[in-house]
Formats: C-alpha cells, sequence, structure tokens
C-alpha cells in the first residue's frame, strides 16, 4: 500500500478552500471592517487554498496514471 | 479569552483531524516490520522526506517562539536561518549524510556505538530518550495552556486530546505517518501564516512603513536606529545591539556550535532524511528543505517585527497591540494575539488549525524519534537483543503508547512544577552542546577513539554546567539563570550567555577528546571503520546523475541565495 502524499494534501486543501470561499460569499461583510482591513480575506485566500489543492490533486492523479502505465508496461514490477 | 471561534472554524478543525487520523489509517496497511515501522522503509521520495525534514522541527516552539523574537530582537533573528541552520543544512546533506546512511546505523546512537563504543552509544541514547519525551510533553503543556489562555478551552481535556490524536497516527502508521502529516501540517502552516503576514504587512504601509516604525523601537531602547531592521550592522558591539551579543559570540556560538549541533547530531530530524529511498535522496533531503527554511523568517519572524511596529504606533482604536504581562510585553503572544485581531471567523479556523498543528508536529516527531531509539539503542541493544522482527515491532508500538504517557507526565510535572522542568532543559542542553564536537572528530579523524569520544562529551558537558554557573545575563537574578556556583562574568544578555556556554562546551569536548585520544589506543581497525569515518569511506558516485540532483552543486545554490539573504538585509 503506497499512499501518494498529494492525495490527501490536495483534498484536504480544496476542502478548506470549498469551505472557506463558501463562508466568504455568505458572511456578514462587516467582519472583514473588523478584522482584516476591509478585505474578504476568506474568499480570496480560499480561492488561493483552492487552487493549490486541485493542483496537488492535478499532479498526483498524473502520477498515479503514468505510474499505472508503467506497470502495465513492466508486468510485475 | 482572546478568540471567539465559529461554527466554520470548528469545521475547519474537525477536516484537519479526520485527514490526520486517515492518514494514520491508510499508512497503516504498508507496516509489516521494524523496518517500516522505525524506517519508513527507506523508500520515501527526497522531497517528502525534506518536508518532513523542516515540519519535524516546526514546532511550536518554532513558529511562536521565533516570532517572539522577532518582536525582542528584530531581524537578527534571522541569524538562527540565515547564519545557523542553512549552513548547516548544507553540511549534514553534502559531509554527514553518506555517514548516517550508508553505513549499518538505524539512529545516531547506533552510529556512535558502531564509530565509538557501546559506552558513548548508552549516553547518547538514553539522554536523547529522556529529552525527546520532555520536549513532548512541554509541547502538549504549552498548547494545553495556549488554548486554555485564548479559547478557554478545559485543559486537561486538551492534553488527553492532543496526546490521543498524536498517538493514533504514530501508532498506527510509524515513521510514515508522522512524516505524511509533518508535510501536511508544512502546509498548513505556511498558508495558515502567510495571511498574517501580508495584512500585517499592509497595515503598516510595506517594508519601508515597518523600518521607519522599527526605528522608533530602537530608539525608544536606546539602540541606534536600524537596530532592529538590520542583521550585522550592529554586531560590531554587543551593546549596540538588541540582542546583546557580538559578531564572534554569534558566528561561532549560533552560527557554528548550536545550529550545527542540533541539525547535524539530533535524530529527530536525521531520521527523516534517513527515511530516503536512497543515498542521494537522502543527501537531498537537507539541501531540498533548505528553500524553503531560507524564506521562513518571512514567515515566523516577520510578524513578531510586525506586531512590534504596530504596537509602538500611537494611532490607537482599532490598531493591533501586543498584550502585556506584569508591566511589559507579553512577546510569547505575538502568533495568537495577530490572529485575534486580523483573522475574522473563517480564516481563523485555518490559522488555528495551522498552531494546532505545529504543536502536534512538535510531539509526533519527538515520539517517533523516541520509539526508534528506545527501541533498536536501548531494548535492543541492553535489554532483550536477537528477538524476532515480530518482536521489535510490538516493542516499538509499545514504546510509543508509553512515549505518549510519559510525556503527558511531563506535561503535568511543568504544569505543577515549572522549575523542575527548566532545570532539567538545562542539563540536557549542557549534555548536546559538545556533541557536535564528537561527531566532527569522529567523522574527519580515525584516531579517534571510543574512550576519547566519551571523556569529552563529559567534558564538554562539565564545561557547560560550569560556564553556565559562573556567568549571569543582566537583570536576572541568580539560579536557574545562571551564576548558581558563583559570578565572575555579566552577559548582556541570556542569548549571549547560551552561545558562549556553547563555545565552551564545544572547545572543551574537542580538545579532551584530542587528548584522551592520542593517550589511549584505537581499537578499531580500519575495516571496521569503513564507511563510518571521511578518510576510509569511498566518495558517493554521481556520474549518472544529472546536475540538479548532485548534493555538492545544489548546496553551493543553496549557500549563494542564503548569502544574498544576509546582504540584503544586512
Amino acid at each position: 500500500m503506497d499512499l501518494d502524499v498529494r492525495l490527501p494534501i490536495g483534498l484536504m486543501f480544496s476542502l478548506f478552500g470549498l469551505l472557506l470561499a463558501g463562508f466568504g460569499l455568505t458572511s456578514d461583510p462587516q467582519i472583514y471592517a473588523e478584522h482584516s482591513l476591509g478585505i474578504n480575506v476568506n474568499l480570496d485566500w480560499g480561492l488561493v487554498l483552492l487552487a493549490f489543492g486541485a493542483t496537488m490533486l492535478l499532479v498526483a492523479l498524473r502520477a498515479r496514471r503514468s505510474g499505472d502505465a508503467t506497470s502495465r508496461r513492466r508486468p510485475g514490477s | 479569552m482572546l478568540i471567539h471561534l465559529g461554527v466554520i472554524d470548528y469545521c475547519l478543525l474537525l477536516v484537519y483531524f479526520a485527514f490526520v487520523l486517515g492518514i494514520g489509517f491508510v499508512v497503516k496497511r504498508g507496516v509489516s516490520g521494524t523496518k517500516d515501522f522505525f524506517e519508513s522503509g527507506r523508500a520515501l521520495p527526497a522531497w517528502v522526506c525534506a518536508l518532513g525534514f523542516i515540519g519535524a522541527n516546526l514546532g511550536a516552539q518554532e513558529v511562536m517562539g521565533m516570532a517572539a523574537s522577532g518582536a525582542k530582537y528584530g531581524i537578527m533573528t534571522s541569524h538562527f536561518y540565515w547564519l545557523g541552520a542553512i549552513p548547516a543544512m548544507v553540511f549534514v546533506a553534502v559531509f554527514m549524510m553518506p555517514f548516517y546512511y550508508g553505513s549499518k546505523a538505524r539512529s545516531v546512537p547506533e552510529y556512535l556505538k558502531l564509530r565509538f563504543d557501546e559506552k558513548t552509544r548508552g549516553f547518547n541514547a538514553v539522554t536523547f530518550a529522556c529529552m525527546t519525551v520532555m520536549s513532548s510533553g512541554i509541547s502538549m503543556y504549552a498548547l494545553a495552556t495556549l488554548l486554555r489562555a485564548i479559547l478557554g478551552w478545559n485543559l486537561h481535556l486538551c492534553i488527553a486530546a492532543s496526546g490521543a490524536i498524536v498517538f493514533v497516527y504514530t501508532f498506527t502508521g510509524g515513521l510514515r505517518s508522522a512524516i505524511y502529516n509533518e508535510v501536511l501540517q508544512f502546509f498548513l502552516i505556511v498558508f495558515g501564516f502567510l495571511p498574517l503576514v501580508l495584512l500585517g504587512l499592509k497595515q503598516v504601509g510595506g517594508w519601508s512603513g515597518l523600518t521607519s516604525r522599527l526605528a522608533v523601537v530602537a530608539t525608544r531602547n536606546g539602540m541606534p536606529e536600524g537596530a532592529w531592521s538590520h542583521s550585522w550592522k550592529f554586531v560590531g558591539s554587543a551593546q549596540s545591539n538588541p540582542m546583546g551579543v557580538e559578531w564572534f559570540g554569534l558566528a561561532m556560538g549560533l552560527g557554528f556550535v548550536l545550529s550545527f549541533g542540533y541539525w547535524c547530531t539530533d535524530f529527530l530530524v536525521v531520521q527523516r532524511a534517513m527515511a530516503a529511498k536512497d543515498m542521494n535522496a537522502a543527501r537531498r533531503t537537507p539541501i531540498i528543505a533548505a528553500f524553503p527554511k531560507m524564506l521562513f523568517p518571512f514567515l515566523v519572524i516577520l510578524p513578531g517585527m510586525l506586531a512590534i511596529a504596530l504596537t509602538t504606533d500611537s494611532g490607537g482604536g482599532a490598531h493591533f497591540s501586543l498584550p502585556s504581562k506584569g508591566g511589559s510585553l507579553n512577546y510569547d503572544m505575538v502568533v495568537p494575539a495577530m490572529l485575534a485581531h486580523y483573522f475574522p471567523s473563517g480564516l481563523l479556523g485555518v490559522g488555528l488549525t495551522a498552531l494546532i498543528a505545529s504543536f502536534m508536529s512538535g510531539m509526533a516527531g519527538n515520539v517517533t524519534a523516541f520509539n526508534t531509539v528506545w527501541t533498536y539503542d536501548i531494548y535492543q541493544a541492553y535489554i532483550r537483543p536477537n528477538a524476532s522482527d515480530a518482536h521489535y515491532l510490538a516493542v516499538g508500538r509499545a514504546a510509543t503508547v508509553a512515549g505518549i504517557a510519559a510525556s503527558i507526565a511531563c506535561a503535568y510535572t511543568a504544569a505543577k512544577f515549572n522549575n523542575i522542568m527548566d532545570v532539567l532543559q538545562l542539563v540536557f542542553a549542557f549534555v548536546n552542546a559538545p556533541l557536535f564536537a564528537t561527531f566532527l572528530l569522529g567523522m574527519f579523524w580515525r584516531r579517534t577513539t571510543g574512550h576519547g569520544a566519551f571523556f569529552g562529551l563529559l567534558a564538554g558537558t562539565a564545561a557547560a554546567a560550569a560556564h553556565h554557573g559562573l556567568s549571569l545575563p543582566a537583570g536576572a537574578e541568580t539560579g536557574i539563570k545562571g551564576g548558581w556556583l558563583s559570578v565572575v562574568h555579566h552577559y548582556p544578555s541570556e542569548m549571549a550567555q547560551n552561545f558562549w556556554t556553547a563555545i565552551w562546551a564545544f572547545s572543551a569536548c574537542f580538545v579532551a577528546t584530542v587528548v584522551v585520544s592520542l593517550a589511549t589506543r584505537q581499537r578499531k581497525s580500519d575495516e571496521e571503520l569503513t564507511g563510518l569515518c571521511y578518510a576510509l569511506t569511498p566518495r558517493p558516485r554521481e556520474d549518472d546523475v544529472p546536475w540538479h540532483k548532485r548534493p555538492a552543486i545544489l548546496g553551493v545554490l543553496v549557500l549563494t541565495l542564503t548569502l544574498i539573504l544576509n546582504i540584503v538585509f544586512w
């Protein structure tokens, strides 16, 4: 059982990103004026996290597919 | 109470815990013997080991401590990275990893046994095991008190919960699970704290706004204007910089002895590199780790500098200001206070998760190092040699239980007798300070003997204790801070005293090891020392390795970039 660590990282950050950006869309703008200099950091940073998570997922899936291809070419390895 | 969490924050925290535990359970299926459990099967790619390598070190002491130092000493704190850690990481990669990875040793104490003798190994194994349990316990206690202070959570519940989570993923998946989680934690800490820096910089008006405010901080403390924003300019004399050290103590004490001692001999970090899939990956591990590491000052020190700059700002109102404790600023609260101030619900959950993650990675790193040293270097060496692999795997798992139980006991001891823990930590610091001299001589001077190494270590430890007992930092009382023998020298700061304690310990160990080695017979033959000693080890072949995978070339690149950073922030 060989877990590619990029998979859980990608999943977790995508989930974090979705939750954060979703909350950013629905939350009261007042909290951003109070805390983060009026910037909707939840939406902005949520999108950053989502982009990072998705990239990690993409890389992990591509590596897995090319790994499958190699093992098919070399049966038994 | 500083922080009030919303539903979204709890959701994020729960998602994180679910992933941490999930990784443990998925990795568990791959653990079939001690090599998987303690050495991660020696099958990990270099970049995973590298992020684990710095992730294990990116504990809460680092995140919160460096921010506190950033506020207290300004950008001079970056010497811990640009003068200390990075050169040491390149050194361990290029010169020392061939001995660690290439020899049959499975741990740092085991290397000492192969190179020297049983007593040197026993000494190192026992002190290291005690130290890991204590650091893990102190981490646990610090996390619990912090969560109680900022969230009002129950102390016992925090200790139990953090212990339980770390237990589950280190018990199930061993080192691999710990490393995977460290990689996850690494990214979480970067993404959790980066917005803090960005928002702080925006508020303060960028780098120029920061330096102009730091100039006010500096003059208020009776220092030259740039004392908080220049790393080298004011180290000519100890009186003109906030750290109270001059360039020699800084370069020799921090840059050489302390940093090399930690990054080159501490099994907690070396274990991560030893989990790599081959020699080249093991050697590249610390170097790949050095690239993000050299940017960490911007992530962990800058918040402290921003906090102190914003605090001195006269424009009150909604402005950030550092909480004070007993009349002076409470530097340890830099990170939590900034999180509470700048992060709204939502991002606050991410920041808090990152903070908790940093405590856990500190704990898990210690627990996995502990169970390995206990099983290989204490149990297998002295209690029950020649048992089956399954037996040692069971012992390793039991050691994980025992290690966490002992950590919890330490956490409660720390809660009750604050001073006892400080004293113990000091003793371990004395033991560790001279260790780098032993390794340096052992690896590069084949004449070094077992007796030489052992008595050198004792002499170094004694010198460290004596120096601490005879000196006192300014403004401190005799006792735990030093001067418990009699005060013959005053240092301008605790930091300066630490650096000089390390210098004395290293020098005493070095001299004593050389003298005793010359006076005793080398019992190890050249064959026995092959692979353990520089002169007797063939260089790793790199003919078929492309240039971007050669440790020496990467090392030079890292050092050049570090030099540039030093010059830019001179």
